[in-house]
């Protein structure tokens, strides 16, 4: 599945500063969809170089990381439950400035 | 300017037009600085919200952009690059002011005769000063920050931590220092870093966001943790710090820190020296422990409460990112 991946407000520096990524992501297996959750698990097996506790704290994104699923708060759809499609874009800002 | 809302006596209602107007718009203040702390993206908001506000319903204000350069090689070169670029894009003067002008070190300089030990203790406490000093050259009558409802609730917090109630009791105020010569308004008090970072997103606005190279982990530190932690569980929980801080009421009887001004160089200090001049004063003299941790002969009981024993969480030893009201 193809889809696009935006960080800012300095998350990109956890990825090689490089701030918009164009991935290929499939699904654990043919039947499920892929959620947030699954691509939470492989942004961060895939594209955090550093310090992902920088970026997820659990299962989620650390808390004051904006996620916006197609120009929509992911609180709105579902958080981590949130259904992907192909040509998704996905952004993740961190709103925690650093010092 | 002001000289064209002064008809103000028989002006009329906005919206009929004929009869007198009830309510009267408070009247204008002339200049305004809007500081550019490191908190970029509520700077970058604050600056774009204000100019466009000023345009749109012609305030009368005449607006200045200010920002400090710390004298970080490669770190605050790309951030003063964006603040020109506002410069520009806002078509609002800019004036930055630096820390070698004002206290003959840089930042690079400090580190280097320091360490990385406690650096954020003198790029805080010199940042408050340079932006203060910065607005009096411009002679503006008020200065605006971009602190927002999350780093009011943080200040709360440290501010019961500390039991510094002197700063408890001012911390929650939008308008603080009216009596002094430059009052400081946070019009962002009530409004979220996350709607502020989500504007500043949809609206494409173009700030700048990157760690100080000299503390790359200084995410703020505990308190913001815990708020965040707090928001995720009841957004509500930022509000409601700010209220309660809002309604929390200091006994007359409560002996408050007096504040005088500092011999040395005059700025606002409830200290002989204030906390600018005691960490200069150190660095000149090559003891730069001086003004960090136990008070050491300059009467600083100020900073009693600051432990520097090995080990224990210090909470003055604030990363440079943290506020002070
Ligand atoms: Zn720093
Ligand atoms: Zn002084």
């Amino acid at each position: 599945m193809q889809l696009t991946l935006e960080f800012g407000g300095g998350l990109e520096l956890l990825c090689d500063s490089v701030k918009i990524h164009n991935v290929d992501v499939s699904p654990n297996n043919e039947v499920d969809k892929l959620t947030m959750k699954d691509l939470l698990v492989w942004v961060r097996a895939n594209l955090i170089k550093e310090r992902p506790e920088m970026f997820m704290k659990d299962d989620s994104v650390r808390p004051g990381v904006l996620v916006l699923v197609n120009d929509c708060d992911w609180e709105l759809s579902g958080q981590l439950d949130t259904p992907l499609e192909e040509k998704d874009v996905v952004v993740f800002i961190s709103t925690l400035h650093g010092g | 300017m002001a000289e064209n809302h002064k008809k103000a006596a028989g002006r009329l209602c906005y919206l009929c037009n004929q009869r007198r107007a009830a309510l009267k718009r408070p009247k204008t203040l002339e200049q305004f600085v809007i500081m550019f702390g490191l908190f970029v993206a509520d700077s970058t908001v604050l600056a774009y919200v204000l100019s466009e506000l000023n345009r749109r319903h012609n305030y009368g204000l005449d607006l200045f952009l200010l920002s400090v350069d710390e004298g970080i090689t490669g770190y605050r070169d790309d951030s003063l690059e964006t603040v020109k670029r506002n410069e520009i894009q806002y078509g609002l003067p800019l004036k930055i002011v630096s820390y070698k002008d004002l206290y003959g070190w840089t930042m690079d300089e400090i580190v280097k005769m320091i360490g990385l030990k406690n650096n954020c203790t003198f790029c805080g406490v010199f940042r408050r000063q340079a932006l203060d000093r910065g607005a009096a050259l411009l002679k503006v009558d008020k200065l605006v920050t971009g602190h927002n409802a999350d780093d009011i609730a943080e200040t709360v917090l440290l501010n019961i931590l500390r039991g510094d109630i002197a700063r408890l009791s001012r911390c929650t105020s939008i308008t603080t220092g009216e009596d002094g010569p430059i009052p400081r308004c946070k019009p962002f008090k009530y409004t979220y870093e996350k709607e502020i970072v989500m504007y500043a997103y949809f609206k494409r606005l173009d700030y700048f966001s990157t760690e100080c190279i000299y503390s790359p982990n200084a995410y703020r530190g505990f308190a913001r943790e815990f708020i965040k932690d707090l928001e995720r569980m009841r957004p509500r929980a930022i509000l409601d710090i700010i209220k309660s801080g809002e309604d929390f009421r200091i006994s007359t009887s409560t002996k408050m820190p007096e504040q005088g001004t500092c011999e040395r160089c005059g700025y606002i200090s409830s200290q002989k020296w204030c906390k600018a001049c005691v960490l200069l004063e150190g660095l000149n003299k090559g003891l730069p422990k001086l003004g960090i941790g136990r008070s050491r002969g300059l009467d600083n009981n100020h900073w009693k409460d600051v432990k520097q024993s090995n080990g224990t969480k210090n909470i003055e030893g604030k990363q440079c990112g943290s506020l002070d009201f």
